[in-house]
């Protein structure tokens, strides 16, 4: 009824009116601003801040500054991270002081008065420059940090912030008895999210006790924690607000202009204080996604069979850890990419920089693992002279093999790799052999695979409350942010087709408040049609459960005989004699005016299961619900001479379980694919020599325009039911992106006859590595 | 051109309507829309011309409201996305899906509002050429281009006493 269907997004006719409204847009009259002072070096100590004359400028309410935070320190998993930098500053652009003032433009001019005295002080800008002995220490105090969320492996005395770990089977022998063996180093630069919507945060502090947050958050409850446990304070009293998310693609769960913004509410009397980033502010001092460095070793017997692995990555976590520690599980519980490979050895350091710290961005570390596993796949099979594509097959990981973190795998949890490589190459007219289009243009295709789980925590829950309004029509509300991906109309969808009603009827709302609404963990990971779909599912049960009950009394019978549809409860062998929901929704009344029932409210809650943490030597244990498998590919037009490229056609097919809205599923992916093709092919933030941003803006951080994308889209879906998912869907928000990287460096590496070890790959990166060739 | 010092009261032309705004001479255009008039649709992205989300109509021509200030705006026809009241355009996006999180909606809304007045019969190429002045994080472009296609081509249609059907159910 409802599900499978191409249902429009709830929230779609005031997207398209300018009604939708986003955190900026609901600013208060009279509130204050905040703008900040930030570091101009990359490592520096603060001797002094003057704040006289900033404090005397005109409309400036307060002046904030590490002193007015009491040592606090922040961290998702570490706590390693002062709101405002303290004796030191670790990365460019990292909020030092707050100018509180009447309007936005106040603020500027006091912070251009506060006089801020530093000594800089030598930096490491590289994982390499951070791990040799004697670089200078980002954290030099690493062991004293509280671990909020372990596991997390902290090495005092270095810039190690955390070490993940891999043992499965004897890598070190499989490797010396393979017939083949690849080894290669890849360098992927830190990346931003660019939501087009920058980060902002109002918080206002009442009399009573009360913490009134609005902001651009991924994570409302994750919000209302932290600044409980951070501000002494009950969560009962924080209340967070989460309106419609301008894009958010990871970098919006972090927790950081929250917090900044509390301390100047606190520091003005808790009066309203409202700080918005500007897109300058938003690249160089909130998080991005983490750069790697990586080191594979890949073996084969003599038949192309997968034999053992090594893999070394250094994350640049930048200054602080946030979310990198998780990132590093999750690279480690899929580094084998979905092959069957038994025997694994896997290290993943988080390693800190003074570079502006990373958070999550969209994939969880998955795009750039999959970048590097699916690059060594490519030179194996190189090496092999086999096709890229049947070896892949050959080594796709099966229902009954384990996974790096020895889960075992069922057809529900894994999905059908192999069908997605058949139908992706199909769609590509699969060619490995690069073709001579004349004129020094080659026509080249790459493929690649993935996998992906949620990585998530083993007690992550999800709520679902449904109420029925008197006329019989629903309400429901569950705890996900909308940024796009339409989680508030899956559910509603879900619920539809439970409860056989049109979705007409059913009334979400996107404006989260967490003190009425039911948590769902985190918009994140993919997982909020399978969280919330469970809750979902529960609290329709309730409902059925209630209406029966009642329209059992109306219709003197048993609940047992009797079935739910079209907002009617009726008797199963005779759909006529029946009562509708609006007879019953808040209670039924008889002829003479007396009442039984009440309103119907259903409740539905979920709670992952089986998850485990992963062990601190192996690496053993369960880091996600279910897989979600696929395979992606490009066909480029590429000059040999100009070193300039189009892609012509992405292919992309995922195993979505059971794909519950086919067109916004469609533009999903297609838009994961133009971003996986944007990082792979323009992004990178830059720095330069002394550590100071390079590229703080939307000119210089390229994007994808209007134009430039993949001319054109084949986009495809298996269905492979995960069965403990509502209707057998599987996770696909992020996955579009994840291996379309992968995919255009081995496009471009065949057409260009060079090892594209490397993003993003620009004509003159392309450029250099053909010199090099050459040279 | 009258010179504004500190704050001074202007009267715009927004939306068929005449609005009084107390601006400042270094105001945008985008901050007054915003602050002092409740037109909330255009969107600060970049505030430096780059991404496009703040684009407003004035005299019909696709402007980046964060790059005019609000004195240079007097006398001229402003139209923003409040304005647009069921056109095609806005249905040709909806069928499309040519939005996600929405955030860009309203520059790309107004960029394909100006296209469809001024040069109704774009080629795709030129359609391209006004449309890379915006940022879309969330979409693959396709569905947006595919979007102001069919907003164009119901412009042509019409031109040529011909209507398309009326926006049918959801393609699947």
């Amino acid at each position: 009824m409802a599900v499978g269907q191409s249902v429009l997004r709830k929230e779609a006719p005031n997207k398209l009116t300018g009604r939708a409204r986003y955190n900026a847009d609901l600013s208060i009259p009279g509130i204050l601003h905040a703008a900040v002072a930030t570091s101009p070096h990359a490592h520096a100590r603060i001797r002094h801040i003057d704040k006289a004359a900033a404090r005397e400028s005109p409309g400036v309410a307060a002046v904030v500054t590490a002193a007015d935070a009491q040592g606090l320190k922040c961290g998702e998993v570490l706590e390693d991270r002062p709101p405002l930098a303290e004796e030191e500053t670790r990365y460019w652009g990292e909020p030092v002081a707050l100018v509180v003032a009447d309007g936005e433009a106040e603020a500027l001019a006091g912070v251009s008065r506060l006089s801020v005295t530093y000594e800089p002080l030598p930096a490491v800008l590289t994982v390499h420059e951070a791990l040799r002995p004697h670089a200078p220490l980002v954290h030099p105090d690493l062991s004293g940090y509280r671990q909020a969320q372990p596991p997390v492996a902290p090495r005092a005395g270095t810039n190690i912030a955390d070490v993940a770990h891999i043992r499965k089977g004897h890598a070190e022998e499989a490797l010396r008895d393979s017939a083949v063996v690849v080894t290669a180093h890849y360098h992927l630069p830190p990346v931003d999210h660019a939501a087009m919507e920058t980060r902002s945060a109002r918080v206002e502090i009442l009399d009573d006790g009360r913490v009134i947050v609005h902001a651009t958050t991924q994570a409302p409850f994750e919000v209302q924690k932290l600044l409980a446990r951070y501000m002494k304070t009950q969560q009962g009293l924080i209340i967070v607000n989460a309106p419609l998310i301008g894009g958010a693609f990871g970098g919006k769960t972090t927790v950081q202009l929250e917090i900044l913004a509390y301390l100047a509410s606190r520091a003005v009397g808790g009066r309203p204080v409202e700080i918005c980033n500007r897109r300058e502010q938003d690249l160089a001092m909130s998080p991005v996604g983490p750069g790697l460095e990586a080191d594979m070793t890949l073996g084969a017997d003599r038949y192309g069979r997968l034999t053992g692995m090594k893999l070394t990555v250094y994350l640049d976590a930048g200054a602080y850890t946030d979310s990198s520690p998780r990132i590093a599980r999750a690279i480690c519980s899929e580094c084998t990419g979905p092959y069957r490979l038994e025997h694994i050895e896997t290290d993943v350091y988080t390693v800190y920089t003074h570079h502006v710290y990373a958070t999550a961005w969209r994939g969880f570390g998955h795009m750039p693992l999959t970048f590097v596993v699916e690059r060594t796949m490519d030179k194996l099979a190189a090496q092999l002279g086999v096709d890229p594509l049947e070896m892949r097959r050959a080594a796709a990981i099966k229902p009954q093999d384990t996974t790096p973190t020895r889960v075992r795998l069922t057809k529900s949890r894994l999905g059908d790799l192999d069908l997605c490589l058949r139908r992706a190459a199909d769609l590509l007219h699969w060619d490995p052999t690069p073709r001579d289009e004349g004129k020094g243009t080659v026509r080249a295709q790459g493929l690649a695979a993935l996998w992906k789980t949620s990585s998530s925590p083993p007690n992550a829950i999800s709520g679902a409350i449904i109420t029925l309004n008197q006329e019989g029509s629903l309400n429901l509300s569950t705890g996900t942010v909308e940024f796009g991906p339409g989680t508030k109309t899956t559910a509603a969808q879900i619920l539809a087709e439970r409860l056989q009603m049109p979705i007409e009827q059913i009334h979400v709302h996107s404006h989260i408040n967490t003190k009425v609404d039911p948590e769902h963990w985190k918009t994140v990971a993919s997982l909020s049609t399978f969280m919330v779909g469970r809750a979902v599912m529960e609290a329709a049960e309730d409902v059925i459960a209630q209406l029966k009950q009642v329209a059992a009394i109306v219709l003197k019978c048993a609940p047992g005989d009797l079935e739910v549809a079209h907002q009617k409860v009726y008797l199963r062998d005779d759909p006529e004699i029946f009562v509708p929901f609006r007879d019953i929704a808040h209670g039924y009344s008889y002829p003479n005016g007396d009442a039984i029932g009440g309103q119907i409210i259903g409740r539905g809650s979920y709670v992952v299961r089986h998850i485990t943490t992963l062990d601190a030597r192996t690496g053993e244990g369960h880091p996600g619900p279910g897989f979600t498998v696929g395979a992606q590919g490009v066909e480029v037009l590429y000059n040999r001479r100009t070193h300039h490229y189009r892609v012509l056609t992405a292919v992309s097919v995922l195993d979505a379980g059971r794909v519950v809205n086919p067109q916004v599923a469609r533009g999903v992916v297609m838009g994961g694919i133009n971003m996986g093709l944007s990082y792979g092919s323009r992004e990178a933030v830059l720095f330069t020599r002394d550590g100071a941003l390079e590229n703080p803006d939307l000119r210089t951080y390229k994007v994808m325009r209007p134009g430039e994308q993949a001319l054109q889209y084949r986009v495809d879906f298996v269905e492979t039911p995960q069965l403990d998912s509502p209707y057998g869907a599987r996770p696909l928000g992020e996955h579009g992106c994840l291996a379309m990287p992968a995919a255009l460096a081995n496009a471009l590496s065949r057409a260009a006859g060079v090892a594209c070890d490397t993003l993003p790959l620009t004509p003159e990166v392309l450029w250099q590595l053909a010199g090099m060739r050459e040279a | 051109m009258m010179e504004i010092r500190n704050r001074q009261e202007i009267l715009l032309h927004v939306n068929g309507d005449r609005r009084r705004a107390t601006v400042r001479g270094s105001d945008t255009l985008l901050q007054v829309l915003r602050t002092e008039l409740g037109l909330t649709g255009a969107k600060p992205g970049c505030e430096n011309g780059d991404c496009g989300a703040c684009t407003v109509l004035v005299d019909d021509w696709p402007v980046k409201a964060c790059l005019m200030l609000a004195g240079d705006a007097l006398d001229r026809r402003i139209e923003t996305v409040e304005g647009l009241h069921n056109t095609g355009t806005q249905r040709a996006f909806l069928e499309h899906f040519a939005f996600q999180c929405g955030y860009c909606t309203s520059g790309f809304l107004m960029v394909a509002e100006g296209l469809r007045r001024n040069r109704s019969a774009a080629h795709d190429l030129e359609q391209i050429e006004w449309l890379r002045s915006n940022i879309c994080r969330c979409t693959g472009y396709a569905e947006i281009l595919a979007a102001v296609r069919d907003a164009l081509r119901s412009e042509v249609l019409k031109g040529a006493g011909l209507t398309l059907a009326p926006a049918a159910s959801v393609p699947s």
